[in-house]
């Protein structure tokens, strides 16, 4: 079950602020001013609008990596909202996703290495690696039993949610606090401009004059528990997974495949696990990065899926930006708010539908829905492609 | 059961036990290449690989060597579990470089550790779970616990293990999993720790 | 143009990881991806980078890759028109 979400984003840095930035229509995509990129004032991105140092002092922490920080930020969020007494009291464990883990430090450091070896501070790449990042979550919030890392690129936090889910359901852990964290980098930045695939206004996902994405940062937990800490604790969750699948699209590395049989797996095998049909699901926040690929891919496997009855759909990265490792973590906070809330959000930008697909997303807020069971994609490089589904607890 | 296992250490490849290649006083790069030739399979798209996915590509060749595993199961009822070190930092590094004067768009594909999951599953079309743990050394617990989860359903066989490299130190140990099949070995922590450590080749 | 496709031949190869071939197996006009050469999107992109390393030629959209990138015939064609003076 879910009892606790926390989110930090280039909409907001907690759950109120979020919700209001959605309600709003606010986008947070604009142009760098934290990062020192020559790409600063032509690639738009979604950055969270703190300062490394802003956030260490928000977060009491030391000015480790940025990645670090905002998975704290957020973690922090979910066990506050999980209203658990004491996590020392269960077994609990802490699964993060980073595909950057402690880069941009390692960043600062290059510059001064480079000119000459005999500089640059050491202690900005101690954390360099992604497992670092997860253990200083851990010790800040408190976690010291099960810790585990994953990387299988953007569908990682959805996959660290996922065996979460399992762990509780096996009876291995009581709480689980899983999620993911990514922060900007020069890294991928330069990355991802190599492949083309960034737009150079804020993107228009699912739209037919889409044209890339912007990268995003941020930070995404739930605090997952079992049905013994629930009762014992007191907790009234509202959801919980009830489905989830990975499959490899098997295709190429990087590119999806153009019937998106990877995405159209991994969609109907979540539907399988959690004994929903398609007719049950009442929203579906989207992979949707905005590049021409994967929503053409995302896209042609939904409509095989669903066919002429597809539910409300939205690609909430109009919003963040493809925050990378941690936009599963962050999606599925979005889809638990969806359920809490009734509502769904907009996917903004969007104009005119992919003319072979015809599919039209909302573009509107809109709240007071009965919204009993969202699904939520993410999709990697690597061909990895997951799907989540998170059901209403009817009471 | 574990029905193979391989594992490319110290210039070496070993299936089962038993050395199938080795190229002593080469390095790392010039060692893949010729293991590739060995293998006489024709697959160009080795050459565009990282380094990871280079071991990896082999660990998994060796393992499958005789067989499709499609013959026996279906596309989605074959997993992969696997874990490293250094996730993707060989390469991570390699494209770092290069984007000092342009940044290599075949480079950065690779900086995943995961990527090296896509190639083993587009070239034998294997289409079920993936998963990739970063940890500090090869945990088997990790790996028999995880992967009997992922097995619990209709998955019938996965391909797990270990597959690490930064600079010029590498460590492959692969194995296949077969959940209805006789093998070499039970899928427990115990077996996999053991046949892990095994220095078969010395002796 | 004979020498700037035997160059651009060696430089493909070079740049995309071609071991398997030599200059003379890629034909002026074969085609370059697909049911040619087998390259993907990844090659063409790294196409683009060889492009402007080497020849000082920007493509900025990557949409117009297919094209130009058809063959070596096309490739030369295209930098011979657009080579800076």
């Amino acid at each position: 079950m879910v009892a606790g979400t926390g989110v930090i984003s280039a909409i907001g840095n907690s759950l109120p602020e979020t919700l209001h930035a959605f309600q709003q229509k606010k986008s947070g995509i604009g142009a760098i001013t934290q990062l020192e990129t020559l790409h600063k004032n032509v690639l738009p991105v979604g950055e969270v609008k703190l300062s490394t140092e802003q956030l260490a002092k928000i977060t009491k922490q030391p000015t480790i990596t940025r990645t670090a920080l905002l998975g704290i930020h957020a973690a922090r969020e979910a066990i506050a909202s999980a209203g658990i007494s004491s996590l020392k009291k269960w077994r609990t464990g802490l699964i993060s996703a980073t595909t950057v883990g402690g880069m941009d430090r390692t960043e600062d450091f290059f510059q001064p290495f480079l000119q000459n070896p005999s500089q640059g501070r050491l202690r900005d790449v101690v954390h360099h690696a992604c497992g670092s990042t997860t253990e200083l979550i851990a010790e800040a919030i408190g976690v010291n039993g099960f810790l585990s890392t994953i990387n299988t690129a953007c569908s990682s936090s959805v996959n660290s949610i996922m065996l979460a889910s399992r762990l509780i359901r096996q009876g291995l852990l009581d709480v689980v606090v899983a999620g993911g964290t990514d922060a900007l980098t020069k890294f991928t930045l330069n990355g991802f401009n190599s492949l083309m695939i960034l737009d150079k206004e804020p993107c228009r996902p699912f739209d037919a004059t889409r044209n890339g994405l912007n990268l995003g940062e941020g930070a995404g937990f739930l605090v997952l528990v079992s049905e013994t800490v629930a009762a014992r604790e007191k907790i009234e969750a509202i959801c919980h997974v009830s489905g989830f699948a990975n499959t490899n699209d098997a295709y190429h590395q990087t590119a999806s495949s153009p019937e998106g049989r990877g995405s159209f797996a991994a969609m109907q095998q979540s539907l399988e696990v959690s004994g929903l049909s398609t007719d049950d699901i009442d929203y579906i926040n989207l992979h949707g990065t905005g590049t021409v690929n994967n929503d053409q891919s995302e896209g042609t496997a939904i409509n095989r899926l669903f066919s002429d009855k597809k539910p409300k759909l939205s690609s909430t990265k109009s919003f963040t930006g493809h925050t990378l490792g941690a936009c599963g973590g962050i999606e599925a906070v979005f889809s638990v708010m969806a359920i809490r809330h009734g509502c769904v959000f907009p996917n903004l930008r969007f104009q005119q539908p992919m003319p072979e697909l015809g599919i039209v997303p909302q573009v509107e807020f809109e709240s007071g829905l009965k919204i009993r069971n969202v699904m939520s994609n993410s999709f990697g490089f690597g061909g990895n492609c997951s799907s989540i589904i998170f059901s209403q607890i009817q009471r | 059961m574990i029905t193979h296992y391989c594992i490319i250490r110290d210039q070496n490849i070993v299936l089962d036990g038993k050395v199938i290649f080795s190229e002593k006083n080469s390095d790392l790069d010039a060692f893949l290449l010729n293991a590739y030739a060995s293998l006489k399979v024709d697959y160009p798209k080795f050459y565009k690989m990282d380094n990871l996915s280079k071991l990896g590509f082999l660990a998994a060749e060796m393992l499958l060597k005789d067989r499709s595993l499609l013959n026996d199961y279906a596309p989605e009822q074959v997993a992969l579990v696997l874990s490293n070190a250094h996730s993707s930092t060989d390469t991570d590094r390699r494209y770092t470089l290069s984007s000092r004067t342009a940044p290599s768009p075949a480079l950065f594909v690779y900086t995943l550790p995961n990527i090296v999951a896509g190639e083993i599953c587009i070239r034998h079309k294997i289409k079920g779970e993936n998963a990739f743990f970063v940890a500090p050394a090869f945990d088997p617990a990790l790996m028999a616990d995880y992967t009997d989860m992922v097995m619990a359903g209709d998955t019938g066989a996965s391909i797990g293990g270990w597959v690490d490299v930064l600079g010029g130190h590498y460590d492959v140990f692969l194995y296949l999993h077969e959940k209805n099949k006789a093998g070499l070995a039970e899928h427990t922590t115990g077996q996999l720790k053991e046949l892990y450590n095994t220095t078969l080749w010395n002796s | 143009m004979e020498q700037l496709m035997g160059n651009l031949k060696r430089q493909i190869i070079e740049a995309l990881n071609l071991k398997h071939l030599k200059p003379e197996d890629i034909g002026d006009d074969q085609p370059l991806f697909v049911e040619g050469l087998g390259l993907d999107s990844i090659d063409a992109l790294e196409l683009i980078v060889l492009l402007q390393q080497h020849y000082s030629i920007k493509i900025e959209n990557p949409q117009e890759g297919p094209k130009i990138f058809r063959s070596v015939k096309t490739i030369a064609e295209y930098i011979t028109a657009h080579k800076p003076a």
